[in-house]
C-alpha cells in the first residue's frame, strides 16, 4: 500500500508577541516545528505502514509538505519518525495560496504519486481552518473522513474508522483510495528512533515546482487564490480583572455571589 | 502578481520585518528589500507598514457576470432532525447582511424525515427554506451532502453562504467551495458588508493572537464558516412564516464512497463543549482523575459542560473529547471557569474569547490570572465542593428572597 501524508510546518510557538510600540508581531527567534496535529497523522501513517507490511503487504509512507525551501527541514524530522522518504512542493509560483490553491497544489502533487491513503492533520495551528485535507479529496475526486479518531480494520480495498464529532463518535466504511484527516485522540506519536535519524540526514528530497506537478499559474498563489487577505491586525489584550486571596470560606462566599450575579445560581 | 516597495514612501524603519513571518524582508540601505524566495504573499507586511509603501498587487478579474448571484444563504444544520443551535445564530447576522444587501434570506436543509425542524426554521425571520429531502440524506454523509449542495448553489446562485464552524461545516463546506472554485473563510467572528459591497470576513488566525480579514472578490459565493457563540441568536418571527419550498436532488447526486455505519453519542456527561453556556473545566491542580467527580457534581448542579485543560488529558485523567486548548476545542462560553488550570497561552487560545472567564488556582502568579475577570487564590479541592454544597443548600432552601 502507498501511503502519503502531507505535513506542514508552523511557527515554533503560536506565541507571538506584540510590541506595544508598534502593534505589530515580534516573530523574532521563533522557531519552527511540524504542526502538532501532523505528528499524529504522520504516526498513524506509518502505523497503518507496519500494520499492512506485517499482514504481507509492503508499504511506504511518503510525507509531503507545501512551503518555503526551509520546510525541508520538517520532512527530515519526519523521516526521523518514520515516513520512508519526502516530497518538498516548493515554487515562488505558489507563495500567497489559500486553502483553495494549496489543496490542489498538494493534490496535483499526490496524483503524480498516486497513493491509497493520504493523512492529514486535523488543521493547522497558524491557520486554523482545517479545509485543506477535506479540499484535497474533491480535488483528487475520492472518499474522505474528517475527524478520524480510530482507524477499526483496514485492507487494500477499504477501511473502517471512528470519527469524533461535537455528539460523540460515528462509525463509517470508507473505500480507499481516501483522505484522512485525524484528531490527536488518534495515537501517541513515537520519538525519533536512531535509524529514523540516520535516514533522515541522508535522504534526498526532491523538491518540486508548479510545472513538476502540471500546475497552470492560474490555479495557484495569490493568482489562484479565491479569497485575499486585505487587513490583519492584532485584537486588543485581554486583561485581567480583580483577584481574591484569603480563607476558603472566603473565597466560597465571593465566588457565590460572583455566580449569583451572573444568574447561574 | 507582485510585491513592491514604494521607495519614496519607506524609510528604513524596520517594522515590516518584525512583522513578517517567514523572514522575507531586508533592509538594504535604508530601503525594505523583499526576498521573494522566501515571501508568502501573506500581505502582513503591507498592513503592517504605517508609510503605506508596501502594496501587492494581483491582475485579476471576475470570469462570471457577479450580478446574477443573489441572496444571503445559511446551511441547517441538523442530526436526527435537530437542527444545530448555530445555525439560529447564523439566521440573526444573515439576515442583518441580507437587508444590507436588500435581498433575501434562505436556509437550505437536507436529511430525511425533517418535517419538524423545516417548521421550526420557517418560524424564524427568513424569506425561504430549501428543503432537500430523502432516505439517502438520512445520515450525514460528506461526499454526497457536498454534491447536492453544489449542485444546488450552482443553479440557484447565492451571492453569500455561510455554515457553521462544526466538524460537519469545516469539512464538507470546503468541498462545495472548492466544486465551486470559490473562496471559503474558516471560522469567522466578524462578518459585515463593506463600502465595496463584498462580505468583510474576519478571523482569528495564529490562535487568536491576529485577525485576518478576508475577501472574495471575483467569485460567488462568498462563504464563510461561522464559530459557535459570537453571534446572538436570532428571535422567532412576529407572524406569518417563511416559504417552504421542496427541492428534489437527482439521485445521480447520491453516489458515496463511505457509508455511515453507527453513531455512538456520548451520554452520562455534556461533552458538546462548543455549543455549552457555561464550563468549567479542569487542570493539573485536581490531582488525580477521582477529583474530577469533585467538577462533574458542581457541573451538574449549575448545568455546565466539563472541559479540561491538555495536561488533565494527556494524564489520561478524562477523554480527549474534553480537551479545550490549542490541539483541542476553541470554545467561546457565557462564563468558562478554569479549575486547577495554570493557563499555558496553549490552553488560552482555546477559551479566552469566553464572556467572563473565571479562575480557581493556588499559584498566584498563575498566568489564567491574567485573563481571568474573577480571579480566586485558593485550593480548588476545597473551594468547589464548599462552593456545590452552598449551591445545594440554596436550591434546597425554600425560596426566599435574602434582602
Amino acid at each position: 500500500m502507498k501511503i502519503c501524508c502531507c505535513i506542514k510546518q508552523v511557527p515554533g510557538t503560536t506565541e507571538v508577541k506584540i510590541n506595544p510600540e508598534t502593534n505589530t508581531l515580534v516573530r523574532e527567534g521563533v522557531e519552527t516545528q511540524i504542526n502538532p496535529f501532523d505528528l499524529y497523522a504522520l504516526e498513524e501513517a506509518v502505523r497503518i505502514k507496519e500494520r499492512m507490511t506485517a499482514a504481507g503487504d509492503p508499504s511506504t509512507v511518503t510525507v509531503i509538505s507545501m512551503g518555503p525551501p526551509q520546510a525541508e527541514d520538517a520532512l527530515r524530522e519526519a523521516i526521523s519518525l518514520g515516513a520512508d522518504d519526502a516530497v518538498l512542493l516548493s515554487d515562488r509560483a505558489f507563495a500567497g495560496s489559500d486553502t483553495w490553491c494549496t489543496s490542489y497544489a498538494l493534490a496535483m502533487a499526490l496524483k503524480k504519486i498516486d497513493p491509497d491513503l493520504v493523512f492529514c492533520g486535523m488543521q493547522a495551528i497558524d491557520g486554523d481552518t482545517g479545509q485543506v485535507g477535506p479540499g484535497i479529496a474533491v480535488h483528487l475526486d475520492c472518499a474522505q473522513a474528517a475527524y478520524v479518531a480510530e482507524i477499526k480494520e483496514i485492507d487494500a480495498k477499504k477501511m473502517a474508522v471512528k470519527r469524533l464529532i461535537e455528539e460523540g463518535y460515528e462509525f463509517c466504511e470508507v473505500r480507499l483510495p481516501a483522505v484522512l484527516t485525524v484528531v490527536k485522540e488518534i495515537n501517541e506519536p513515537r520519538t525519533p528512533s536512531l535509524r529514523g535519524k540516520m535516514n533522515a540526514k541522508k535522504a534526498e528530497i526532491p523538491r518540486w515546482g508548479a510545472a513538476d506537478v502540471n500546475a497552470p499559474a492560474d490555479k495557484i498563489g495569490l493568482l489562484g487564490s479565491p479569497t485575499q487577505v486585505i487587513r490583519i491586525m492584532t485584537p486588543p489584550c485581554r486583561e485581567g480583572g480583580e483577584k481574591y486571596e484569603g480563607e476558603t470560606a472566603e473565597l466560597v462566599e465571593k465566588l457565590f455571589d460572583v455566580l449569583t450575579c451572573m444568574e447561574v445560581v | 502578481m507582485s510585491i513592491t516597495v514604494d521607495a519614496s514612501k519607506c524609510n528604513g524603519c524596520t517594522i515590516c520585518v518584525k512583522s513578517c513571518g517567514t523572514n522575507a524582508i531586508e533592509i538594504k540601505d535604508k530601503l525594505a528589500t523583499i526576498v521573494l524566495e522566501s515571501c508568502n504573499m501573506c500581505g502582513a507586511c503591507v498592513s503592517a507598514c504605517r508609510f503605506k509603501a508596501i502594496s501587492i498587487d494581483i491582475e485579476k478579474q471576475a470570469v462570471e457576470d457577479l450580478s446574477k448571484f443573489n441572496g444571503v444563504w445559511v446551511y441547517g444544520e441538523q442530526r436526527d432532525g435537530h437542527v444545530a443551535p448555530v445555525v439560529f445564530e447564523l439566521i440573526n447576522i444573515g439576515r442583518e447582511l441580507a437587508d444590507a444587501r436588500s435581498t433575501e434570506l434562505c436556509v437550505v436543509i437536507l436529511g430525511h424525515k425533517i418535517t419538524d425542524a423545516v417548521e421550526v426554521l420557517a418560524g424564524y425571520p427568513v424569506d425561504k427554506v430549501y428543503v432537500y429531502e430523502a432516505p439517502e440524506l438520512e445520515t450525514y454523509d460528506a461526499e454526497r451532502y457536498c454534491r447536492v449542495l453544489t449542485d444546488v448553489t450552482r443553479q440557484l446562485k447565492p451571492e453569500i453562504f455561510l455554515a457553521g464552524a462544526t466538524t460537519t461545516g469545516r469539512s464538507f463546506m470546503s468541498g462545495v467551495a472548492i466544486s465551486l472554485y470559490t473562496g471559503l473563510t474558516a471560522d469567522c467572528t466578524g462578518l459585515e458588508i463593506g463600502e465595496d459591497e463584498l462580505l468583510h470576513q474576519t478571523r482569528p488566525a495564529y490562535g487568536g493572537n491576529i485577525m485576518a480579514t478576508i475577501l472574495c472578490p471575483y467569485t460567488r459565493p462568498q462563504m464563510s464558516t461561522v464559530r459557535h457563540k459570537v453571534f446572538p441568536m436570532s428571535c422567532k418571527r412576529i407572524d406569518g412564516k417563511a416559504q417552504i419550498i421542496d427541492l428534489t436532488p437527482k439521485p445521480t447526486l447520491f453516489s458515496s464512497r463511505s457509508k455511515v455505519t453507527d453513531f455512538v453519542e456520548t451520554v452520562g456527561e455534556k461533552v458538546n463543549l462548543v455549543d455549552a453556556d457555561i464550563i468549567i473545566s479542569g487542570g493539573r491542580g485536581l490531582g488525580c482523575p477521582e477529583n474530577f467527580s469533585i467538577l462533574r457534581e458542581l457541573a451538574d448542579e449549575i448545568d455546565a459542560a466539563v472541559g479540561a485543560s491538555r495536561a488533565a488529558v494527556d494524564a489520561g485523567w478524562i477523554s480527549y473529547a474534553h480537551q479545550v486548548g490549542q490541539t483541542g476545542k476553541t470554545v467561546c462560553p457565557r462564563i468558562y471557569i478554569a479549575c486547577g488550570i495554570s493557563g499555558a497561552v496553549q490552553h488560552q487560545v482555546g477559551m479566552r474569547s469566553s464572556d467572563t472567564i473565571i479562575a480557581i488556582n493556588k499559584d498566584p502568579n498563575a498566568p489564567i490570572f491574567q485573563i481571568a475577570k474573577f480571579g480566586f487564590v485558593g485550593d480548588v479541592l476545597e473551594v468547589l465542593p464548599q462552593l456545590t454544597k452552598k449551591i445545594k443548600a440554596k436550591r434546597g432552601a425554600p425560596e426566599t428572597c435574602p434582602v
